[in-house]
């Protein structure tokens, strides 16, 4: 137990090392989903081929999007991509960044189905059975080229009676299953190489770029999750604040005081004001959110303590007060609610 | 358990000590991946001989060229191969050094795989079925046969099921004949592989060993820098990301016209803190700059360096000397050489010892 919670909070650390956590269970389970498949060929003439291709190319499509879906990342980066530019500008630099991370990880379990396929065998043995020359081969003089096929298609089958004791089906079964490693065998080596040249020549190309985009995907990874960590605070304090006053307003309705509930309702709502950070009802809290995905804040947090300093002043510049009136639907009713509900 | 963390965190402590446990891991692959393997000869004259030498030697291909991707310090290689000189110096022998200790560790798991190969013997049996010696092991003479359909028969042998050659050259005679090349070329392989990195180990202090500190002290400083800058910048991305927020829901309030803020003791510390954490980068133009800098002008290595903190390079101080080239040369660093230097034992029995780099410099 303790075990996997190292493990776990290993992974836990940093979001790169959770897609690299889950990537890796993937590949496990594409490697087991494989070993547990039982795999049958049809052994007939037309079916083979689609069987056996179908086996080889469909699994890994469907591994690849899940690859994609259990991704956090490929939420934030279509968000990043599709969001108005608002206060912030778009870096496609970023986006470009991201997509190609998200890539890299998804291909790499069915990359490793479609090794172990065909290492295997099994699979190309039967897509491929019926595409022999059987000339190469002695005990097919003499036969139809119907019946060939017939017989050629029914290889990959061990049991069956027609080919069960014709010494070629051996042969035929080992020519194609040669075949077969050898490609896989290849598809790895090449892939190996790719991955090679890729991490060892990008640091020769625009290395001062890619710092830059990486430390910026990592900052919008990081911004959102704390934006919805501080959302999920902010809810909860309202909802408490919520509950306290529809309890205090049911008090005052039956007139029964048991403690002292101006002065505890006093300190709680000092205390939650800090996490309410001002935002106290429904409609202010909808603006902030419209606001938070059709005008992004500048990345400029410089005036922090110029704001704190001149509290209660009007300031005259803020980084995104012009692109707020560029927006389409103008915040008219929020004005409106100046009370607070709470 | 304790045992089971402490050898983690002893694995992840360096690059150099989790790539020793990946190679480990990855020998122990390599083997199992050789027995998994359902090795299938084609039994057929000219296939033969591919598909035994492709099993032989791709596969340790592949695992050399995994070793390297798996390895962090290949992109920090090249990295620092690739970067302008900036205020600090290459030296080719870090780099070499990096190189070495990066092949060394990639090589174990295809030497690893090469070995069990050859001690199983399924795949020299498997190449060369066609080269055995007829006239001594078997009947040459038999039957008359063509060249051809000889090498056909012969092909056969590694596959029991279908061989038919029994009265040309028996099959178990073949068989142990060619193991028995087989496992001797491997037991020869697992010497010379043994010896040589004995070799390399043992012989290695008799040579600059006063260079190899060097070289080695600044390849993990290298690494270790690395990783620290990364770690830093993750910090600043998380400070930065939420001073932004507040700074986003205080604006908001402003926007919608709202009188209240949050109380005003809390909030300057709690900036003040965070403002430091941000040290002194706020906006994304700086960030920017600052990111380029690092990659097109590294810092120079000499920490009581008090010049300001952009990295355009200052001249005139009086406490660091600066060469023809332009570059800080700093005496904390020539101490450091120094005392490297004096710390083999041969320095104390042969007197006359090539100058390091530095000193050349400065003579």
């Amino acid at each position: 137990m303790d075990r996997f919670r190292m493990i776990f909070q290993y992974f836990q650390s940093n979001s790169e090392s959770v897609m690299n956590g889950i990537c890796g269970l993937l590949a496990l389970a594409s490697v087991k989903m494989y070993t547990s498949f039982d795999f049958n060929c049809p052994c007939l003439p037309k079916y083979n081929m689609a069987y056996g291709l179908g086996i080889m190319c469909l699994p890994p499509m469907a591994l690849f999007l899940c690859g994609l879906i259990l991704n956090r990342q490929s939420l934030v980066m279509l968000e990043e991509w599709k969001r108005p530019t608002g206060g912030r500008k778009k870096d496609l630099a970023i986006i470009r960044y991201m997509c190609s991370s998200i890539m890299q990880r998804a291909m790499i379990a069915p990359v490793i189905w479609i090794i172990v396929t065909l290492l295997d065998g099994k699979c190309f043995v039967c897509a491929f059975s019926s595409s022999v020359d059987p000339e190469k081969f002695v005990g097919f003089a003499n036969i139809t080229p119907t019946q060939t096929q017939l017989l050629l298609s029914k290889v990959p089958c061990k049991d069956d009676e027609l080919m069960k004791n014709n010494p070629a089906r051996k042969a035929i079964s080992r020519y194609l299953k040669c075949w077969s490693q050898g490609l896989g065998w290849s598809v790895l080596l090449i892939l190996i190489v790719v991955a090679f040249l890729a991490r060892s020549l990008r640091p020769c190309f625009n290395q001062a770029a890619f710092l830059q985009t990486r430390y910026w995907s990592n900052y919008i990874d990081i911004e959102q999750k704390i934006f919805d960590e501080t959302c999920c605070e902010h809810a909860r304090d309202f909802a408490h604040k919520c509950i306290l006053h529809f309890f205090e307003s049911m008090q005052q309705e039956i007139k029964l005081r048991r403690f002292n509930a101006p002065t505890e309702e006093a300190d709680g709502g000092e205390g939650e004001e800090d996490h309410l950070l001002g935002i106290t009802d429904q409609e202010q809290m909808n603006e902030l959110l419209k606001s938070w995905y059709y005008s992004k804040p500048a990345l400029d947090v410089s005036q922090a303590t110029q704001r704190q300093q001149s509290a209660g002043r009007e300031r005259l510049s803020m980084p995104w007060a012009d692109s707020l009136s560029n927006r389409g639907n103008a915040p008219q009713k929020a004005k409106t609610s100046r009370q607070t509900d709470v | 358990m304790d045992k089971f963390r402490m050898i983690f965190q002893f694995l992840q402590s360096n690059q150099e000590s989790f790539m020793n446990g990946i190679c480990g891991i990855m020998a122990l692959a390599s083997a199992q991946m050789y027995s998994a393997f359902d090795f299938n000869c084609p039994c057929l004259p000219s296939y033969n001989l591919a598909y035994g030498l492709g099993i032989l030697f791709v596969p340790p291909w592949v695992l050399f060229l995994l070793g390297f991707v798996m390895n962090n310090n290949v992109s920090v290689l090249a990295e620092e191969w690739k970067r302008p000189t900036g205020m600090r110096q290459k030296d080719p022998a870090v780099l070499r050094y990096m190189f070495c200790s990066m092949a060394q560790r990639a090589m174990i798991a295809p030497a690893v795989w090469i070995s069990v190969t050859l001690l199983d013997g399924k795949c020299f049996m498997c190449a060369f079925s066609t080269s055995v010696p007829v006239e001594r092991l078997g009947n040459r003479s038999y039957t008359g046969l063509s060249e051809k359909e000889m090498r056909r028969i012969l092909a056969r042998i590694p596959c029991e099921e279908i061989y038919n050659g029994q009265e040309l050259v028996a099959r178990e005679v073949a068989v142990r004949y060619l193991r028995c090349i087989s496992q001797a070329l491997g037991w020869s392989f697992v010497l010379l592989m043994t010896m040589l990195a004995f070799l390399v180990r043992a012989l290695r202090p008799c040579f600059t060993q006063a260079a190899f500190l060097k070289s080695k002290y600044w390849s993990h400083y290298i690494d270790i820098e690395r990783k620290l800058f990364d770690e830093t910048c993750t910090e600043h991305a998380k400070t930065f990301a939420k001073v932004c927020i507040q700074q986003f829901f205080e604006a908001m309030n402003i926007q919608m016209g709202l009188g209240h803020t949050h109380s005003p003791e809390a909030a300057p510390s709690e900036v003040g803190e965070e403002k430091e954490k941000l040290l002194g980068i706020t906006d994304q133009g700086t960030m920017n700059k600052l990111l380029k800098s690092w990659h097109k002008c590294k810092p120079p290595l000499c920490l009581h360096q008090e010049l300001s903190r952009t990295p355009t390079l200052k001249r005139g101080t009086n406490r660091d000397k600066i060469s023809n080239e332009g570059h800080v040369t700093c005496p904390v660093l020539e101490e450091l050489d120094r005392i490297l230097h004096n710390h083999t034992i041969l320095a104390t029995f042969f007197p006359i010892f090539p100058p390091s780099k530095h000193e050349q410099r400065d003579s």
